[in-house]
């Protein structure tokens, strides 16, 4: 790990106006995804800008959903009342994620910036577009077995965000609320935050340089209510998801009146499952609609050597995270 | 007299769940760690290693490097002091990798040491190493035996020349053509690592250009030792290594890794102190590793499911210089009786560093092929899994013809059943159901061999009642400390808390390492003998004392249990060592021994230990010497999501007298969860054109987690065994992870219809079983 300084900024202008001047600056709430990278060489800050003290907190119901202060933390979040009653599939995902303590120390807004598993960007031995333009994509021929079939392009199949909070927030039409140096604030729906990898896989999302998240806010919805988080791995705890889902069903008599749908570790980015959504409404809720609109999830996959068995996989995840909510 | 002997009563700890005695020291944080260890002016080392698998270094460019604060020196091939001897030199080098990196510009793996940083602090030896600047010229590396550009070859010997590469008897070929029921199959194993929780660590010392002490993780301080000696060309006696605590190895820290001696080489250069441990990371390209492998086996029966034909092969990766594989034959050639056997080893160079031993070399993997292929003759002749195994019990070891010196696993097979309720399994595959869940029930055979070793130990007794006892052995965790205390306590009749047992020391009397599952009885045996020295002396102390109940007894007419002296005749009449020992006014008295396991204690006791005295048939030497148990366990298997959990987990085991209750019981379910960690979700990912490991850490290298372990009940059934050492110990490091795999592909099978044969079964590859037809 290189020297970096190090502040404590007590206002959220003096941390983004410090992010602004100085490039080699990153933010740091947990430090959970960053200080591990930072100890691999595959980032590399001259100056570590600590936003815990900012008041970006709490967890409270407004008129626009469920807001959550982008400095709470995962385990906060995960166990709080309003979250597991309005939005299971949020705290779902939150509990489902990394270990306690990671999850104690792990914040929010750091959660939906977390950096690709994938093992070619995390050695800096290797190649990797992401991490240097322009280096090549060893995966596309090598390791691929856990990365994505969606949204990937010939310079990168990373799953750009590996984790599973953002899925559920793009399930859940979250919006994210954004700051800059400048004290600005402007909204970004999450299904509008991350970019796919294209030819210039090293951008993320829309997040300017000199912007901090501030908080998180969900509509509040019937969906979000009878929403639901499954997540498929290799070991029943602390991995990541080889596949996962968060899905929300409204159901009236027996018909699915709203669907939200989205996968995990399938997409470049947490992937949003419209065509699905729109195959649901209407139709009865039974496994056969389930199994059907499933179909349409991986339509246009591109699987490789060693990660084909994930369009069956997610088909299969999405049925059951669909059942298990219809209660069929 | 009667008093002294009450308060001192015989506390017969053997055998008791006695709580470990290094526990306080473990969770106070007293116990100290070979990297947790300093001495006045320790300075720290930090490892540069090779980020190509195969080429040539073309340049090192540190000047940014050594610009960091504190640094003292950096360390490459063209500033190294060179080792007096490399280990090609060395005729009698004890570790699997007989290469060191670092003598010249060559790449062969990824990972290899190219540069080591000494420095003032960790942190600034760290990023000086992240600042170094190595260019190469690449070449394309080889990756594995399924690399296009691999060539296997016929080893003829392999282990360092120590095994045969081809094992034959009968023939095989010919009984399989003529066998009423074939089955073949291919059984791929991935590359697994050790991955223990503490990382290999060594810390030299010099003192002078001549005297030199190494605390180093290690569980085997002997080898250790001799290598360093050999290395530098310095008499054994000027090296001290010393290993107090290990925080697990499973073989990783048997061998001798470059590291050490990197380490040792430039603490000399630099005149300090140098303590190293590698990274997380580099624990991965820095020990060794399972290897990557793949066994055919062919396997005939007659028509009632007895075998006639064992024929099997294996294909592994190897490193560009050794021909190392971990010898998966041993456990097919002597589990069943079956008079027609054969196994062949192939091999191919890769750009790997050379694997090594991890817990159950050989027999891990073999038993997964074994024991799977038995499960599906089963299957195939309609007879339950526990039948066919009992129709080929193997009456005495079909491998050399010998009687065995115990075998339990009739007892094994039986109670196991009973505990797990066996009877009650559904063998037809596919009928189970819990939700939506299939569930699944199998089982496996295990074994281990006694692997003949032996060793010596010191005991020193105290007028005060207290004891010293030495051994130069090493504890891996799963407690050599507790239950060589207990031992120790009932050759003496003290309570455990009145003995010290030291170890982890070469200046110790020289013990074995832990591995090959001898610690245990080896220096069981040793301690006993040493005690016998002590007992000796003190009962000669005794018959010549006036005050003695044994005044003028002859020495051979005394018998000694649990501390207390007493005439074989008149049990009465005696008293206990401690007795005679204060009488004399002397503090303390000394004995010492040496103690063997296996067919060493065997021939040596020959003719003494009543049960082999009047049998002809039983030469010295003549027993196969083996431990045996039974696994069962119940999975379910999630057929739309392709997870497999195992549900519940019976394991029961013959392995003579148990030491201690718990820490064996303990070291048994570490056993199975070592073994459902490989059959489950252990696999090192190599990249095939990079030949470079892309998961090498413990966020993508799975080992299981509590939440994928269920309850795991262990049983050992009683065995006594006169011929393998003093106690009748049998090792159990090793034993309780035999079958593991295999029992849980059986399981999966019974669940299913499908059979996996290659770990580890993740949900990929069951969702791909479950698309065929059954």
């Amino acid at each position: 790990m290189n020297n970096f300084s190090y502040i404590q900024a007590d206002k959220a202008k003096e941390a983004t106006a410090a992010k602004r001047d100085d490039k080699s600056a990153a933010f740091i709430a947990g430090g959970t995804t960053l200080l591990d990278l930072m100890k691999l060489n595959v980032e590399n800050h001259g100056q570590l800008i600590d936003v815990n003290m900012l008041p970006f907190r709490g967890i409270e119901m407004t008129k626009d959903g469920l807001r959550i202060g982008a400095l709470e933390r995962m385990s906060e979040v995960g166990a709080h009342p309003l979250v597991k009653e309005n939005f299971p599939a949020v705290s779902e995902s939150l509990l489902l994620a990394a270990s306690a303590q990671l999850r104690n120390m792990a914040s929010i807004g750091g959660n939906v910036l977390q950096r690709t598993r994938c093992g070619y960007f995390r050695d800096t031995a290797f190649p990797c577009n992401k991490r240097e333009p322009g280096t090549g994509c060893p995966a596309l021929e090598g390791d691929n077995r856990n990365l994505a079939i969606l949204g990937t392009s010939e310079t990168c199949i990373a799953t750009s965000y590996p984790g599973d909070l953002a899925v559920a927030l793009i399930a859940l039409d979250a919006v994210l609320t954004l700051e800059n140096a400048k004290g600005k604030q402007r909204q970004v729906p999450i299904t509008k935050f991350y970019l796919l990898p294209g030819t210039t896989p090293q951008r993320e999302t829309v997040l300017e340089a000199d912007e901090l998240i501030v908080a998180v806010t969900i509509p509040q919805t019937a969906a979000a209510r009878k929403s639901k988080y499954l997540k498929v791995r290799d070991r029943s705890s602390y991995a990541y998801a080889l596949v996962s889902a968060a899905v929300g069903l409204e159901v009236q008599g027996g018909t699915v009146r709203a669907a939200r749908v989205a996968l995990g570790a399938v997409g470049a980015q947490p992937w949003r499952c419209f065509e699905v959504e729109k195959a649901l409404v209407g139709q009865p809720a039974t496994e056969a609609t389930f199994r059907a609109a499933a179909e349409l999830a991986l339509r246009g996959a591109k699987p490789r050597e060693h990660n084909a068995y994930k369009i069956e996989m997610a088909k299969n995840t999405l049925v059951r995270a669909l059942s298990e909510v219809a209660s069929v | 007299m009667e008093t002294n002997q009450k308060e001192n009563a015989p506390t017969n700890v053997v055998g008791k769940p006695l709580d470990r005695v290094d526990g306080p020291a473990k969770v106070t944080g007293a116990a100290r760690y070979s990297a947790e260890i300093s001495v006045p002016g320790t300075v720290h080392g930090v490892l540069k290693t090779s980020t190509i698998a195969k080429g040539r270094i073309t340049g090192i460019d540190t000047s940014r490097a050594a610009k960091e604060p504190g640094i003292l020196n950096i360390f490459t091939h063209e500033n190294l002091p060179k080792p007096a001897k490399t280990p090609k030199q060395i005729e009698k080098w004890r570790a699997a990798q007989s290469y060191l990196p670092m003598q010249d510009n060559q790449i062969q793996y990824a990972g290899q040491p190219v540069a080591l940083v000494v420095a003032t602090t960790l942190e600034a030896a760290t990023q000086a190493a992240a600042l170094i600047r190595v260019t190469y010229q690449a070449e394309t590396p080889i990756d594995s035996y399924h690399d296009p550009k691999a060539e296997l070859f016929d080893p003829q010997k392999i282990q360092q020349g120590k095994k045969d590469g081809h094992v034959v008897r009968g023939n095989p070929q010919q009984a399989y053509n003529g066998a009423a029921v074939k089955h073949e199959a291919t059984y791929v194993h991935a590359i697994n690592h050790h991955s223990p929780m503490e990382p290999a660590a060594t810390l030299a010392v010099w003192e002078g250009a001549d005297k030199l002490t190494v605390y180093e993780a290690s569980q085997n301080v002997t080898m250790h030792q001799g290598n360093l000696a050999e290395l530098l060309g310095m008499p054994r006696e000027q090296i001290r290594v010393v290993t107090k605590y290990i925080g697990g190895g499973f073989g990783c820290k048997g061998s001798f890794w470059p590291h050490t001696i990197l380490t040792v080489l430039a603490a000399r250069a630099v005149n300090r102190p140098v303590k190293l441990a590698l990274t997380r990371q580099q624990m991965f390209t820095g020990v060794g590793h399972r290897e990557d492998q793949e066994q055919t086996l062919k396997m005939g029966a007659t028509a009632e499911g007895k075998l006639v034909s064992i024929v099997h092969t294996k294909k592994a990766t190897t490193s560009p210089w050794d021909n190392y594989t971990e010898s998966n034959g041993k456990v097919m050639d002597m589990l069943y009786a079956c008079e027609n056997y054969s196994t062949v080893y192939e091999l191919a160079r890769a750009n790997v560093m050379t694997s090594v031993w991890m817990r159950a070399p050989g027999e891990a993997p073999g038993s997964f092929a074994l024991e799977s292929s038995m499960d599906d003759l089963a299957n195939q002749l309609n007879l339950d899994p526990l039948e066919i195994r009992l129709r080929n019990y193997a009456d005495y070891d079909h491998s050399n013809g010998k009687p065995w010196s115990s075998k339990s696993l009739k007892q094994c097979y039986t109670r196991g059943a009973e505990l797990f309720g066996w009877s009650k399994r559904n063998p037809k595959p596919g009928q189970t159901r819990r939700g939506k869940l299939l569930v699944g029930h199998g089982m496996a055979s295990a074994t281990y061999p006694v692997h003949s070793s032996q060793g010596t130990a010191r005991v020193r007794l105290f007028a005060d009642g207290h004891a010293v006892v030495e051994a130069g052995a090493t504890d891996l965790g799963t407690g050599t400390y507790t239950v060589m205390t207990q031992v120790s306590a009932d050759a003496l009749g003290l309570p455990p808390e009145k003995i010290r047992f030291e170890l982890g020391d070469t200046r110790l009397p020289t013990a074995p390492g832990s591995g090959g599952s001898v610690a245990a009885g080896t220096v069981a045996s040793s301690i006993m003998a040493a005690a016998e020295d002590v007992w000796d002396k003190v009962v000669k102390m005794a018959v010549a004392d006036k005050k003695s109940p044994l005044y003028k007894a002859k020495p051979t007419d005394v018998k000694v249990e649990l501390g207390r002296m007493f005439l074989s005749k008149d049990p009465k009449k005696g008293e206990t060592l401690l007795a005679a020992l204060g009488r004399s006014g002397q503090p303390d008295i000394e004995g010492s021994g040496t103690g063997k396991y296996g067919a060493g204690y065997e021939e040596k006791n020959f003719g003494q230990n009543g049960a082999n005295q009047n049998d002809d048939k039983q030469k010295p030497g003549g027993h196969s010497m083996h431990s045996f148990g039974a696994h069962f366990c119940e999975v379910e298997v999630d057929p739309d999501l392709g997870t497999i959990r195992v549900t519940r987990w019976v394991g029961v085991h013959g392995a003579g007298t148990v030491l201690n209750l718990k820490t064996a019981t303990s070291q048994m379910t570490g056993g199975a969860i070592y073994g459902i960690g490989a059959a489950l979700m252990e696999d090192t990912f190599r990249d095939p054109n990079f030949a470079r490991y892309t998961n090498a850490d413990l966020a993508g290298y799975h080992v299981p987690v509590n939440a994928d372990i269920p309850n795991i009940q262990v049983e050992f059934v009683p065995e006594t065994d006169p011929y393998i050492n003093y106690l009748g110990v049998k090792g159990i490091g090793e034993l309780g992870m035999v079958g593991v795999a295999a029992a849980v592909a059986n399981a999966v099978f019974n669940a299913t219809g499908r059979r996996l044969r290659s770990l580890p079964m993740t949900p990929d590859k069951v969702l791909e079983a479950l698309r065929l037809p059954a």
